[in-house]
């Protein structure tokens, strides 16, 4: 048994906060580079170089790369030989929402009366079991510009993977220009309704340019990246080629009535970081 | 793209001049609030009495980060204008000048520019550090209490922009 402290998953959180705010996620950098570099419309190139410009001049100020820093989404991977101590763990990760955004734009608020916490807490926090001897935690500052262009859909089975598909191509192009294109497109398959949606998200931290583990989504995959970067949306909304930089499938089975299909939208400014706690100290993937 | 450079407050007949997708580099003053500063301005102008007058200016989209380590402003890039969408053909009508922001407008919007020679400019959405670097002056101007959406008037220089809707109504953006 392997005993962590929340504290030590926490002080993970702050750390990621502070550093990914200011430094966008280095495969998505490496293909906004490789977007401008090969972008022939002027005004859709004029915008992507901007993003780079904005990226480097981020990282060497360690001022926020987008002011909206986003509110906190964090999953928390427990090996099932791993026993976690100390404060409940939404409250330590809430702690380190609050130090992590000391310097940052406070954007969370209560949805009723619209009041700011003052603070970017609470994070929002998931956790799941898996097996091993380590904790892995997986950090996202998330945007609502994309996050509000997000979708789910519970098609019948005889709608069929062909709608799920086209659902998902229409909804980067309603998306538009509105979550500051070229986004990221994480995709759920199945489960249920909540799932679905937790699968998009967590679909998010995948690098760039990895290739699918499951042969048959990674072929899906290519095919949407194919046809959404054919729509014409481009950098901004701008026109041109690039509209998507990735698109990163998970599935799960679901009931035999239904077909789950969530679309999570993230901008270009990836702001995503992993790091494992194990025995042997803390590893960032 | 070679950038025209502008001064702000606009001259409506330079701003006649901009062409869709022309690259600008603005300079000079303009307002900057965004969701809460327009329900609140818009209560105001409803009872009869306006906060405060935004005739002639340009209104930015945009809640900052708080500043640091000598910034006048921190991060500061646009936000989403369709959100602002009900109240922008109104003000147009009453002497706004142009917007800034990012993405789509409605076609109310866009009859509304082209009927008073304004112009709406993109910005560009998630260059929030890079726009900090363009402020030279910032000044409060209304609500304080809405902290990162109060209503600012800000000083920039060379602020990058594309003329996403010209005052003939062409719209960069695809339908």
């Amino acid at each position: 048994m392997f005993t962590v402290d929340t504290s030590t998953v926490a002080e993970e959180v702050r750390r990621a906060i502070v550093e990914i705010s200011r430094n966008i996620e280095p495969t998505c950098l490496a293909a906004l580079e490789r977007a401008r570099d090969e972008e022939k419309v002027p005004a859709a190139r004029f915008a992507l170089t901007k993003m780079c410009e904005n990226a480097r001049f981020a990282a060497q100020t360690g001022y926020p790369v987008c002011q909206d820093t986003g509110m906190c989404v964090v999953f928390v991977e427990i090996g099932k030989d791993v026993l976690l101590t100390g404060a409940l763990l939404q409250d330590a990760i809430d702690g380190a929402v609050r130090e992590g955004y000391a310097d940052l734009r406070k954007s969370v608020l209560d949805p009723v009366t619209r009041v700011n916490t003052g603070t970017n807490a609470p994070a929002v926090v998931h956790t799941d079991f898996v097996p091993g001897d380590e904790v892995k935690v997986s950090v996202m500052l998330k945007g609502f510009g994309s996050e509000n262009m997000s979708a789910l859909y519970m098609l019948n089975p005889a709608q069929g993977l062909d709608t799920a598909k086209d659902l998902i191509v229409e909804t980067v192009a309603r998306a538009a220009s509105n979550p500051c294109p070229p986004v990221i497109v994480g995709v759920g398959l199945g489960g249920t309704f909540e799932l679905c949606a937790k699968m998009s998200k967590q679909a998010l931290f995948r690098k760039i340019g990895s290739a699918n583990p499951d042969p048959q989504l990674d072929a899906i995959e290519r095919e949407l990246m194919e046809r959404i970067n054919s729509l014409g949306v481009g950098a901004q909304g701008f026109g041109g080629k690039t509209t998507a930089l990735g698109i990163f499938i998970r599935k799960y089975p679901t009931h035999i009535s239904s077909l789950p299909v969530a679309v999570n939208i993230l901008c270009h400014c990836s702001r995503a970081k992993v790091a494992v706690i194990g025995k042997e100290g803390v590893r960032y993937e | 793209m070679s950038e025209k450079r502008l001064t702000m407050p606009f001259d409506k007949s330079e701003l006649a001049t901009l062409k869709v997708g022309d690259g600008v580099l603005l300079s000079g003053t303009m307002l900057v609030f965004r969701d809460a500063g327009h329900k609140r301005l818009f209560e105001s102008i409803q009872s009869g009495k306006p906060d405060f007058d935004y005739a002639g200016e340009t209104v930015y989209f945009m809640g900052p980060c708080p500043a640091v380590k000598g910034q006048v402003m921190g991060s500061c890039g646009p936000t989403t204008s369709g959100r602002m969408d009900k109240y922008t053909p109104y003000m147009f009508d009453h002497g706004l000048a142009a917007q800034i922001g990012k993405g789509k407008r409605s076609p109310e919007c866009i009859e509304a520019i082209k009927r008073n020679g304004g112009v709406y400019f993109a910005a560009i959405g998630g260059a929030g550090a890079l726009y900090s670097g363009t402020v030279t002056a910032v000044e409060e101007i209304c609500y304080p209490d809405l902290g990162t959406e109060a209503v600012r008037r800000i000083t920039v220089r060379d602020f990058p922009a594309i003329v996403a809707i010209d005052s003939e109504g062409n719209c960069i953006y695809a339908d």
